[in-house]
This record gives structure tokens, sequence and C-alpha cells, in this order.
């Protein structure tokens, strides 16, 4: 069992819903990275998404677009991102860490490489947004050889063929974008969330974590009622631009933010599973 | 293979091409590309495209011989295939009556487009006034400032222009925001992409909708020189005009073709827009195909005198036509275009656009090394009034 199946069976069995913030790598800086990472597992983090920073990240709305901005400016790369992985690893043996980018940075360095590298990190999962399912039979097999969850996202759009395509590919966990749209969005309809849960759950039993439009405690208790897991990005991020100037405050700052969402995410939990 | 079938079903010319975007735009894509597989063999439909290109564009635009030109020049003779006098003054028209026809089928109500040097944005808000659809054209910061008479054009038409400050602030980032648009209103949104790239099935269907030039050549050059030529040349920014121009004539392997990249300050200076020339195989814009990056896969900046020609990327059956060796990827510096677009304008009274000014500089360098009886054509993809103020403010000169 993978570090992420693991991890998301026993908080099944607990009956409560993963955490999963995201933060892009390098952002403000790379040397904050890691102990940004730390204070979102302090903040009551399940799993971390750390996004790779891409010149043109076509799926994601302003602010994580000047998150990527900030940290080439510091010229984070791919390789920069496992050593902080790795970093991480040193103090935290436990928390499943995801590499969310896009494909270009990866076949630049060759998707081999990069794997081997990934793992030997101590990366758990990769989540490419830019592969679309048809194009990776070719990679599907080279990331599972390394260990490595490959982590597929599902959305409104996609019919019942794609799902079940995408299900057959992917590992760890699913990750539904809730609306039609970029990171950052604000509109979120529970509702129409919980009907295409429903759709997919009849393809796979992966656990589906749900992202976009979550940026506080009531929107992740909410989603919390429906999926296995919600992942909350651009509301981080957000912080993360404000108070890019003075980043030490960052830490304590994110913490909180996260532990927020964690009491609400907790507190519903068991009126949820008895509903 | 048979090459005239690319590309596959999966949008994929041999292994450049397909479809890399989010999974949200899937769906939409397949939805599209059964559209068009219907529609485009619908004799209505091709009856409705036919008429608009005829009556609306002004089609066939002739193939003229530059008679001064291959004087001044030597060797061969040289033919500018004048798609210039098109509507709106460049190929782009092709592609977007054809797309906005699309739309209309698909019963969309708002179009969205990208542009660079404005002339895809005015080809866009033009039909988009014609067929009373609402339509917002995202353009790089930079290229709003130069390419100001095309905005104001597009404002008279009614479409929205969004400066796009993100990133390099031109055309790639412009096409960024037209797909995250996209992605948000997709259901009453029809995207209308200006050049092959992109996700499949853009780059086949824009292709398609351009291959009238290379098609009308065809039956142009039998009529009036009773053969085929023995080489095209034409600009590559996405690969829109060029493809367009060359696709009909891939079979024909007694016709040489070269796709002329922008040079910008010299390819050897890193200052320039030619990725199939000094770039690398990598994804872009929900295509794999050849792309400027560096050496931990981030797009780099480019760098151009034609905002039309200043992309990192271009479209994916151009990356499968150089690895073939089919088609020539050559490139030309800023300064070869500008002395050739002053020669066109002197010597023929046809004032060229910047882009087609690059295809130009390089049918001067391949003529006098062919013999006189041999043709070449160059598509003459656009006209140069919207470029007049770039290159008086590159020689000095104030127009105010
Ligand atoms: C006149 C003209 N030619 C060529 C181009 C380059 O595009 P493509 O390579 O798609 O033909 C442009 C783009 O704006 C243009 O306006």
């Amino acid at each position: 069992m993978s570090r992420i199946e693991s991890t998301l069976a026993a908080l099944k069995a607990e009956g409560r819903t993963a955490l999963i913030p995201y933060i892009t790598a390098g952002d403000p800086h790379p040397n904050h990275t890691v102990g940004l990472m730390h204070a979102l597992v302090d903040g009551g983090a399940d799993i971390i998404e750390l996004g790779v920073p891409f010149s043109d990240p076509m799926a994601d709305g302003p602010t994580i677009q000047l998150a990527c901005e900030r940290a080439l400016l510091h010229d984070t790369s791919l390789w920069n991102c496992c050593a902080m992985v790795a970093e991480f690893r040193k103090r935290d043996s436990r928390t499943p860490v995801v590499l969310m980018g896009y494909l270009n940075p990866i076949e630049t360095r060759g998707l081999e490489a990069f794997c081997a590298l990934a793992q030997a990190s101590g990366v758990d999962g990769v989540l490419i947004v830019d592969l679309a399912v048809e194009e990776a039979p070719d990679f599907a097999p080279v990331v599972r050889a390394h260990g490595l969850d490959l982590i597929f996202l599902l959305a409104p759009t996609s019919s019942d063929a794609r799902i079940d395509a995408i299900v057959r590919q992917a590992s760890g966990y699913l990750y539904y974008v809730s609306l039609k749209g970029v990171t950052g969005a604000a509109l979120l309809d529970v509702a129409s969330v919980e009907a295409k849960l429903g759709q997919i759950r009849r393809h796979t039993s992966l656990p589906i974590a749900v992202g976009f439009g979550i940026r506080d405690a009531a929107s992740a208790a909410l989603v919390g009622t429906v999926a296995d897991g919600v992942v909350v990005g651009s509301a981080l991020v957000s912080q993360i631009e404000k108070h890019q100037a003075t980043p030490a405050v960052l830490p304590g700052l994110l913490k909180a933010q996260l532990a927020e969402m964690r009491a609400a995410l907790d507190a519903p939990a068991t009126a949820a599973q008895v509903a | 293979m048979i090459y005239e079938n690319l590309p596959d079903a999966r949008g994929h010319f041999g292994p450049y091409g397909g479809r890399f975007v989010a999974e949200t735009l899937m769906e939409p894509l397949r939805e599209l590309e059964a559209a068009y597989q219907q529609l485009k063999n619908d004799p209505a439909f091709r009856a409705e495209m036919d008429r608009d290109l005829a009556l609306y564009v002004g089609r066939p635009s002739p193939l003229y011989p530059a008679e001064r030109l291959t004087r001044k020049w030597g060797g061969a003779q040289i033919f500018l295939k004048r798609e210039d006098l098109n509507h709106t003054g460049a190929h782009k028209i092709n592609n977007t009556v054809g797309q906005a026809l699309l739309a209309k089928h698909l019963g969309k109500t708002r179009i969205i487009a990208e542009t660079g040097a404005g002339q895809h944005g005015v080809a866009s808000a033009t039909i988009a006034a014609r067929l009373g659809l609402k339509c917002v054209v995202y353009m790089g910061a930079d290229d709003v400032e130069r390419q100001s008479p095309n905005v104001y054009r597009m404002k008279l038409l009614g479409a929205e222009v969004v400066p796009v400050t993100s990133g390099t602030r031109t055309l790639k980032d412009a096409l960024n925001e037209a797909l995250r648009d996209w992605v948000t209103n997709v259901d009453d949104t029809f995207y209308v992409i200006g050049t092959v790239a992109g996700p499949h099935p853009y780059p086949m269907l824009v292709r398609d909708f351009n291959a009238v030039v290379g098609r009308e050549l065809i039956g142009q050059s039998q009529d009036m020189l009773g053969r085929l030529p023995d080489a095209l040349v034409a600009c590559v920014g996405g690969g829109s005009n060029a493809i367009g121009m060359f696709h009909p004539f891939i079979p024909f392997d007694g016709t040489a073709m070269y796709g002329v990249e922008a040079g910008g300050d010299g390819v050897e200076t890193g200052r320039h827009a030619a990725p199939l020339s000094a770039g690398k195989p990598g994804v872009l814009h929900g295509n794999r195909t050849y792309v400027m990056a560096d050496d931990n896969g981030q797009i780099i900046g480019t760098h151009s005198i034609s905002a039309g020609l200043d992309y990192p990327g271009v479209g994916p059956e151009h990356a499968w036509l150089k690895d073939i060796g089919r088609v020539n990827y050559v490139s030309v510096t800023d300064t070869e275009a500008l002395d050739a677009f002053h020669e066109c304008t002197r010597t023929e009274g046809i004032i060229p656009a910047l882009e087609p000014s690059h295809a130009l500089a390089y049918a001067k360098k391949l003529a006098p090394t062919m013999a006189r009886d041999q043709i070449i054509v160059v598509n003459l993809s656009g006209r140069g009034d919207k470029d007049i103020f770039t290159i008086a403010k590159r020689e000095g000169i104030s127009l105010l």
C-alpha cells in the first residue's frame, strides 16, 4: 500500500475527511517552502500538494499564476522541488506529498529521470494537469514502476466513458474539479458536486478529493460532507502573496488558516456519517 | 502512411500534436471534433462557407507575378499569393469565417480569440459583427501597445479587447488567457484559435480552413503557368498561413517548401522566435511540438519585430514536416525582413505586413540560387498598414 493509500484508508476508517493543502514550491522564496510544508502539517494537513512552477500555467487563475511568477523569479525548478521534498522528509516521514504541475518541465528532464529522483526524494504522487488520460499510456507504467501514484483530474464535463478510462489509469486518489473554470474561482454548488461524485463512484472505489472553490472553513466543511478529501490552494496562496514581504509570519498564518478548516471538517464529519 | 490522412484519430502528426489540456476541456474538444467531422462533409455547410469566402472575403486571391522584384533579385521568377487583398487584410479571415460558422452551428453565442499582431483579433471581431456574436479578444499587453491601430479596429467592430499582463505579455500569454476563459465559459463560448496550434482538433481544422490558399494556388499555377511552382515560401509564426499553402502540395515532391521563422536579432543570439530552427520538442498550449524552453522546461521569451511571429511554439504538423524533411525550416533576421519590406513596397507598390516580409526576405536569398525559368510563390499573408508605426519607430521617424 502506498503512503497515500494508507493515509486515506486510515482517515476513512476514522470517518474523517482528508485535508489537502496546495502551495507553489518556491513561493515566495525557495528557502521558505519546506518550513511552510511543516506548518501545513502542524495545521492539520493529511496530504500536501506541492505545485511545480511553470511559465505557462494555463489551468490556473491569477493567484497561482502570480505564485508561479514569484517562484520562477528564483528559478525554482522541478529538481529544486524534489530537493525540497527530500528536505521535508528529514523531519516528516508520514505525510504524503504530491507534486502537481505541467508536463513540459517533466518532459524536458525526461520522465524516467524525474520519476527516479522523485522516488528517491520521498515524493508519493504526481498530478500532471495537462496530461490527459489518452496521452497517459506511455506515462502510467513508468510512474508506477517508481512506486508513485498517478493522480488524475476529473471535471464536471467528464463523461462516463472518460471517467471509466481515467479510473483505470489512476491510483492514490482522484481529484475532482468542482467547477468549470480555473483555480481560484469562487462558485461552489455542492449539490452538483455530490451528484457528480455519485456518478464517479459508480466507476471506482478510489477516494475522491474535491478542489477549486474551497476558500475557508465553511466551504471546506460543506464539501467535506460529500468528498473523501478537500483541496485548498488559492486561499493559502493569497496569504502568501499578501505577506510575501514578511515571510517569517507565513508559517503561523498558514497553520492557523488550515487549523480552522481542520476543525470545521472534523466537527461535521460525525454528523455527516450519521445522516 | 498516406500523409494526407494525418492527423490520426487522436490528433497526432507522428509524435506531435495530441490533446494536452486539463480534463474540463477534453469533452468540449471531443464535441467540437465530432461537430466538425460531420459538418465538413455537409453540402449545405460547405456551400455556406464557399459563399462567404467568395462574397465576403473576396476569394480567390490573385496569384501575382512580381516582375520587378524578380528582375531586382535575379534568378527564379517571384509570384505573390495575395492574401493581403482579403477582407481585413490577411489570411486569418479564411479561418475565422470557418470557425465562426462552426460556432453558429453549435449554437454558441460568444466567441473568444487570442491575437498577437491583431490580425486574427480583427478577423474574429469582423466575423462576430457580421454574425451578431459577442466577441472578446485577448492580447498581450505589449502587443496592445505595438499594434494600436488594430486594437482600435477591434473596438470599432464591437469587440472587447482584454490586455494580458501575465508572463511575457505577448501572444503565448494571450493564448493561456483565452484557454482560461474557455474553460470557465465553455457552455456558451466558442474559442476561435488563430493559428494551427492548440489541442486537437484545432491544428487540423485551422489547417483545413486555410488550405483554400494552397488549393487555389494549384489551380492558378496550372492555368497561368501550365505547371506547379518549384518552390513555396511562407512565414511561420504558429504556422497557419504556411500550412494553408503547403498542405495541398505535400504529395507533389517537385515543389520544394520553405517555412521562414523569425530570426529576431539572429538565431545565434538567442533573441529570436524560431522554435523549429533552434528549439526542441516539448508540450505547450495543448499539443506536443517544437518549443523554445530553457533547461528546466520553462517556456522562454521570444523576440521578433513582428508581433504575429512572436510565439515560442509552432503548429504540430510543422514539427512533423520538419522531422520527415518535407519542408525546410529556415529563419531570417529582423533587419533582413525590414529590408525586404522596403524593397517590396518600393518595387511592387505593395506594402506587406512584417510577417510575410520574412518570407520575402528568404525568397530574396533563394531566387538567385535557382534558374530563371523556375518559379517561387511567396505567401503574402497580409498587408502592412498595421505595421507602419512599428517601422517608423524603429527607423526613428515620428508620425505625430
Ligand atoms: C499577416 C500575418 N501573417 C502571418 C502571421 C503569423 O501567423 P501564422 O504563422 O499562423 O500564419 C500573422 C499573425 O498575426 C499575420 O498577421
